[in-house]
C-alpha cells in the first residue's frame, strides 16, 4: 500500500532511526535527570533507593508531606466527576446533535473547541467571581471545581468521541431502534454508546490525564490539587515532588499507551479536521 | 464571540436538518429539551466567565464603563511583559514546529500501530497536554543549579552554565522548558498533515520521473505548506497561554502575561490599577483570537489536499 520502496517519500531506515534517537535521546534527558534526582545520597554522594523506600515503606505520606495525599486525593475525585460531567453533559448532546440536528453541528464543533483559543489564565480571571456564588450553593468542597475542568477537557473529550461516532451510522440505527419501538433513553444507552464505547473510553482517558496535570485553575481559585501540592511540598522537599511527578507522567504515559491500544486514538485522529 | 456561544439556544428553533422532521415521532420541541443541559453548562462555565473575564477590564471599581483600564495595556511595564511573552513564544513556536516537523518526517512509513508509534503519540500527549507544573521540575533536576546536566558540564569540561547569573529562573529559562512541550505538540499535530501525502502522489512523480528530491520540491512541501504555519500559530498560541510550567519555575517577578494576571489577580493593585486582570485578560484573548482565526483559515486550506 505504501508505494515502491524506490518512490517512497519518507527517510531510509538508518535516517528515521538517527533522528528518532537523537531527539528522542535529548527528551530523554530530563526524564533521567529527575529519576537520577531522586537516587542521589546526601552530601556523601553515591546513589540509593533510600527516598523512595522512605516514601512508599514505613510511615508514608504523613507529616510534611500530608498535603500531596490530599493533593492526589482531591485530584483523583475531581477526575471522576470530571468523566461524569463529561459522560452526562457532552455525549447525549452529541448524539443528539448528530441523529436529530445535523445543522448545529458545525455550531457544537466551534464551542467545543473554543477552550483552546481562551487560555485557563483568563477563565479563571472570570471563574473567580463565578465560583464565588458555586461556593456558596454548593459549599466550598473541592468536587465542584470539575465543572471547570469539564470545560478543559472539552476540546480533547469532543475529539475523540467525534472521531468515532463519525465512523458509526448513528442516524440509521437510531431509526432502526426506533422503528423497534425504543425510546430515546434505549437508543442512547442501549444501542449509541455500545458503538462508541472506545471513543467514551478515550475521551474519559484523556480527561483523567488533564485533570491530574491541572495547576493554572486550581492554584488561582485557592484549591488544593495534586499539582499545587506538589509546588508547595517542592518548595521543601523536591525530591519527593519530583517522585510524585515522576509517578504521574508514568501514569499519564500509561493511560495514552491504553488509548492507543484501544485503537481509537492515533489511528481516527487523522480524521479530525480541526 | 458571545452571539456565537449563545446560539446554539437561538438558532434551535427550525432544525434545517434534511428529513429531520419526518423522522422522530416526539416532537421537535422535545428533543429540543436535550440540549438545553449542556447549553446551560456552557453559558454558565465558559460563556459567562468569559464575558466576566473581558469585562471586568472595561469597568471602574464601582462597576461603571471605562476605557481607563485598558490604558494599563500602554504601560512600560506592561508592554514590556508582553513583549516577552510574544518573543519567548515565537522563538519556541518556530524552534518547536521545525524540530517537531523533522521527527514527523522520520515517522513517514512507521505502522500508524506499531511500537514506535503507539510510543510516540502517548509520550507527546503527555509531554505536550499534562506536563505543566512537572516539566518545571524536570528542568529543576536537569539544568537547576544541582541539576544532573549542570554538574555535568561542571565537572567534565569545567563550564558553568551559570557563569553569568541563574538564568533558569528567569524568562530565558523558560525557553527550554516550552520546547519540552511545543515539539511534542508539533508532532501530535502535525504527523495526520504528513499522514495526509498520498502514497500515489509519490508513485506518480516516480513514473514521470522524478526524485525523492523533486517530490518534496514540487509536492511535498507546497501541500504541508499552510498546515506547517499553521501548526506553528497553534503552537505559538498554546506558549502565550501557558502558565503552569512558568508559575512553578519563576518564584518572583511576573516576566510574562499570565504570571502577570496572577500577580494582579493575588494582589488587589498592581501598578497602582485595579481590574489590571481584566484588561490583561483582554490583551491576551485579542493575540490568541488573530492566531487562532489565522490557524483555523489555514487548516481550512490545508484540508483541500486531506480528503
Amino acid at each position: 500500500m505504501s508505494g515502491l520502496p524506490q518512490v517512497h517519500p519518507g527517510p531510509t531506515r538508518l535516517t528515521r532511526w538517527i533522528i528518532v534517537v537523537v531527539i528522542g535521546g535529548l527528551f530523554l534527558v530530563p526524564i533521567a535527570a529527575m529519576i537520577e534526582f531522586t537516587l542521589r545520597r546526601g552530601l556523601e554522594g553515591g546513589y540509593d533507593l533510600a527516598r523512595w523506600a522512605e516514601l512508599f515503606g514505613g510511615d508514608g505520606l504523613t507529616g510534611e508531606y500530608k498535603p500531596v495525599l490530599t493533593g492526589l486525593t482531591n485530584s483523583l475525585l475531581l477526575a471522576v466527576v470530571t468523566v461524569l460531567i463529561m459522560l452526562v453533559l457532552l455525549v447525549p448532546t452529541m448524539v443528539l446533535v448528530r441523529i436529530r440536528f445535523p445543522a448545529l453541528e458545525r455550531v457544537l464543533e466551534f464551542v467545543c473547541l473554543l477552550p483552546i483559543t481562551i487560555p485557563a489564565i483568563v477563565l479563571v480571571v472570570g471563574l473567580a467571581p463565578v465560583y464565588s456564588v458555586v461556593a456558596r450553593i454548593l459549599g466550598s468542597g473541592v468536587w465542584p471545581l470539575a465543572f471547570a475542568y469539564g470545560i478543559l477537557v472539552l476540546p480533547y473529550a469532543y475529539r475523540a468521541i467525534q472521531a468515532n461516532l463519525r465512523a458509526v451510522d448513528v442516524v440509521t440505527l437510531s431509526e432502526a431502534a426506533r422503528s423497534l419501538g425504543a425510546g430515546w433513553l434505549t437508543i442512547l444507552l442501549r444501542v449509541v454508546v455500545p458503538n462508541i464505547r472506545r471513543g467514551l473510553l478515550a475521551a474519559s482517558f484523556i480527561s483523567v490525564a488533564v485533570v491530574l496535570g491541572e495547576y493554572t485553575i486550581a492554584a488561582l481559585l485557592n484549591r488544593v490539587n495534586l499539582q499545587t501540592a506538589l509546588v508547595i511540598v517542592s518548595k521543601a522537599d523536591p525530591f519527593v515532588a519530583i517522585i510524585f511527578a515522576l509517578l504521574a507522567l508514568a501514569f499519564a504515559f500509561a493511560l495514552l499507551i491504553g488509548i492507543g491500544f484501544i485503537g481509537a486514538g492515533p489511528r481516527t485522529q487523522r480524521k479530525v479536521r480541526s | 464571540m458571545s452571539e456565537r456561544i449563545l446560539s446554539p439556544a437561538a438558532g434551535i428553533a427550525p432544525p434545517r436538518g434534511p428529513g429531520a422532521p419526518r423522522r422522530g415521532r416526539s416532537p421537535i420541541s422535545g428533543s429540543v429539551l436535550g440540549l438545553v443541559p449542556f447549553t446551560a453548562y456552557i453559558l454558565l462555565f465558559l460563556a459567562l466567565p468569559t464575558l466576566l473575564a473581558l469585562g471586568t477590564g472595561l469597568v471602574d471599581g464601582d462597576g461603571a464603563f471605562t476605557w481607563t483600564n485598558l490604558a494599563a495595556l500602554g504601560d512600560p511595564v506592561v508592554l514590556n511583559t508582553f513583549g516577552n511573552s510574544l518573543w519567548l513564544s515565537a522563538l519556541t513556536a518556530v524552534v518547536g514546529a521545525v524540530v517537531g516537523a523533522l521527527f514527523c518526517y522520520a515517522l513517514i512509513g512507521a505502522k500508524p500501530t506499531g511500537v514506535l508509534r503507539t510510543v510516540v503519540d502517548a509520550a507527546s500527549g503527555v509531554l505536550a497536554q499534562f506536563g505543566g507544573v512537572m516539566l518545571a521540575f524536570a528542568f529543576v533536576a536537569t539544568i537547576g543549579i544541582q541539576g544532573m546536566v549542570t554538574l555535568w558540564l561542571r565537572d567534565t569540561f569545567g563550564t558553568d552554565i551559570f557563569a553569568d547569573g541563574v538564568w533558569l529562573y528567569d524568562t530565558p529559562g523558560l525557553i527550554l522548558p516550552y520546547l519540552y512541550f511545543q515539539v511534542p505538540l508539533m508532532i501530535i499535530t502535525f504527523l495526520p498533515a504528513l499522514e495526509g501525502l498520498k502514497p500515489q502522489w509519490a508513485e506518480a512523480t516516480a513514473m514521470l520521473g522524478g526524485s525523492r528530491f523533486g517530490y518534496w520540491r514540487h509536492i511535498g512541501a507546497p501541500v504541508l505548506l499552510p498546515s506547517f504555519v499553521g501548526c506553528l500559530l497553534l503552537l505559538f498560541a498554546n506558549a502565550f497561554s501557558s502558565f503552569a510550567t512558568a508559575a512553578a519555575l519563576t518564584s518572583q517577578g511576573s516576566q510574562i502575561v499570565p504570571l502577570q494576571i496572577r500577580a494582579a489577580l493575588t494582589s488587589e493593585t498592581v501598578l497602582g490599577r485595579e481590574n489590571l486582570a481584566g484588561a490583561l485578560a483582554l490583551g491576551m484573548i485579542v493575540v490568541m483570537v488573530v492566531v487562532m482565526a489565522l490557524y483555523s483559515l489555514l487548516m481550512r486550506r490545508a484540508a483541500r489536499w486531506q480528503r
